[in-house]
């Protein structure tokens, strides 16, 4: 087998010959010239396989993958079993794309189906997508099924305390359309409910909320959902999936959707992706719902069977009444959730949390106590936590790196205005501890940190 | 095709059955067997005032959503509760299965429908123009 079959001279001119065109120069004579490239592209000419692989080798070698990871700010790198690994490699998930004819592809439709019941369950909520590209973009659906929901509304409001990126997602999403965003105040860290009560009003479809937030807090949601129900929106939360193996779902909150990024759950860090958002809502939304959902049902000879049961927003059947452009999800991903998911079980995603929780909150207490940097945590979190710096981050990451820590992030590239408790945006790093790190990795960090800083 | 004399029609294939005062509001058995199986329609709000030929309602089959337009002018006194759960009723027994009600505020719109005769010469010209 060939890695790759490319075109042959032989089989240009075969194909040119079967269209009627003397040469390439002929095929594109209906381009206009001024939309033509006039020089080759600028690409390495073929390479040895050797070779290629000498190449990726050297890349690859670049990537530090020694050091010790406390990085967060919304790809978390928590332990995922081999068999995530081993049931995603199988050919027939591995290279299938989306099921155009979907009852044959009983078996992706079935591990559709159990993520669609995993998220449900997760997020307390009745009905659940396939999944989406991430939770940015699902953040995005969550407030297009508000607004296309709740009559006569145009405003979305969007706690600042979400992950920057999607705010900024949503910022372009919903550009050039007649919907008002607005960012309700941070206070201390966490939502400003004051704020909140101000902007809240008529026309408003949702308020979006994070908990944990972008800085690892988790919101007060006591009383939120009547608050916003009682002004007619929606409540959604973005929740990270695997926080709720310890905490309260956003259904018992009174969320009427959940969104999010389920990365944690099954999906390595990568450099940045590819993850998957999950949408889950009440059952009362379940035609607003974008993409599609395979349900369960039985054949003609009564035996368990899957369907895409709706796909109602997409644009095959809405065409240009269509309320999403999503037509597809992210199978592989959802289906590393899944395989997560049902690995783990309750309690082993109860266990990932509280322990992840539990070794975030000795870093910060041991930190606090033994350096010169502070931990900005007066106030409940998870797994994550502001640490203020005696000086400029940059200097202290790079000696920590030196180390073999990638300590943190600097919240000053990400979000500066986000910095609580009167610290310096520029001398604060988010600190983010899993179930992976070890007592032993813990308190290496806190000794470095001492000498580092001392 | 069931085309009921008593009912009148408007070209969008809409049925309007009036009782007093108010207008009962469906599709026709012809507008129904195009869309086939029906598994979701969104309805007007109660109260909404609607215009004659605007946009209220949206029935969903397998295969297309489709757009409902009122044929009468009015505010919308009642929904048809029964299709909230089993909006298949279009498909079993469409002139039966009404929409919703208007309560009429120009009566005199209901001359400009079409009858049963005219609704089916009109069905049979969009037919061969297709």
């Amino acid at each position: 087998m060939f890695p790759s079959l490319p075109h042959t001279e032989e089989d240009l001119r075969t194909m040119l010959a079967a269209v009627g065109a003397a040469s390439l120069e002929d095929l594109f004579a209906d381009v206009p010239p001024e939309l033509r490239l006039r020089q080759p592209l600028a690409i390495p000419s073929s390479r040895s396989e050797a070779e290629v692989y000498r190449r990726l080798s050297a890349l690859a070698a670049a990537n530090r993958t020694d050091a010790v990871c406390f990085l967060g700010g919304g790809s978390y790198d928590h332990l995922i079993p081999a068999v995530v690994g081993a049931v995603l490699g199988r050919s027939e998930f591995y290279t299938a794309y989306t099921p155009y004819q979907a009852e044959i592809s009983q078996g992706v439709l079935q591990a559709i189906f159990e993520y669609q019941s995993l998220i449900c369950a997760l997020t307390g909520l009745e009905v659940s997508n396939a999944s989406l590209y991430d939770g940015a973009t699902a953040a995005c659906e969550a407030a297009s099924l508000a607004l296309n929901s709740v009559r006569r509304s145009r405003k979305v409001l969007y706690a600042r305390t979400l992950h920057p990126h999607t705010r900024r997602v949503l910022a372009t999403h919903f550009s050039g359309l007649e919907v008002e965003l607005e960012e309700v105040a941070c206070r201390d860290g966490v939502m400003d409910r004051d704020d909140l009560r101000r902007r809240l009003g008529a026309g408003t479809a949702a308020l979006i909320v994070q908990s944990p937030n972008f800085l690892g807090y988790l919101e007060d949601l006591t009383g939120l959902a009547e608050e916003v129900h009682a002004a007619g929106a929606l409540l959604v939360q973005c929740a990270d999936p695997l926080s709720l193996g310890a905490l309260r779902s956003p259904g018992d909150w009174g969320a009427d959707v959940a969104a999010g990024d389920a990365q944690p759950c099954g999906l390595p860090s990568y450099f940045g992706g590819p993850t998957v958002g999950y949408l889950a809502a009440r059952q009362a939304y379940l035609h607003r719902l974008p993409g599609r959902i395979a349900g369960q049902s039985v054949d003609r000879d009564g035996r368990r069977a899957f369907v895409l049961t709706l796909q109602a927003r997409e644009q095959h059947i809405k065409r240009e009444r269509a309320t999403s452009n999503i037509c597809s999800n992210q199978a592989l991903a959802a289906l590393a959730v899944a395989v997560y998911l049902a690995s783990v079980g309750r309690q082993g995603l109860a266990e990932a949390a509280r322990q992840s929780a539990a070794k975030a909150h000795y870093l910060a207490e041991r930190l606090g106590r033994e350096t010169r940097a502070r931990p900005l945590a007066a106030r409940p979190f998870f797994l994550e936590f502001p640490l203020e710096l005696p000086g400029p981050a940059a200097p202290v990451l790079k000696d920590m790196e030196e180390q073999g820590f990638f300590a943190g992030l600097p919240l000053e590239r990400l979000a500066p205005e986000l910095a609580p408790d009167g610290a310096e945006a520029g001398r604060v790093i988010l600190v983010a501890v899993t179930e992976k790190r070890t007592r032993e990795e813990l308190d290496r960090y806190v000794q470095a940190m001492k000498r580092i800083l001392k | 095709m069931v085309t009921p004399k008593e009912l009148k029609y408007a070209r969008s294939h809409e049925w309007v059955r009036v009782e007093g005062e108010l207008a009962f509001v469906g599709i026709t058995d012809y507008a129904q067997e195009s869309l086939g199986d029906i598994v979701y329609v969104e309805p007007p709000e109660a109260g909404q005032t609607v215009k004659q030929g605007e946009e209220v309602a949206t029935i969903e089959s397998v295969k297309a959503a489709s757009p409902i337009y009122a044929p009468v002018s009015g505010q919308v006194e009642r929904l048809n509760p029964l299709l909230e759960k089993t909006p298949e009723l279009i498909n079993q027994k469409p002139y039966e299965a009404f929409l919703f009600v208007v309560r009429l505020s120009a009566p005199a719109e209901l001359a400009g429908l079409l009858d049963a005769a005219a609704y089916e010469s009109h069905v049979e010209q969009e037919k061969a123009a297709h």
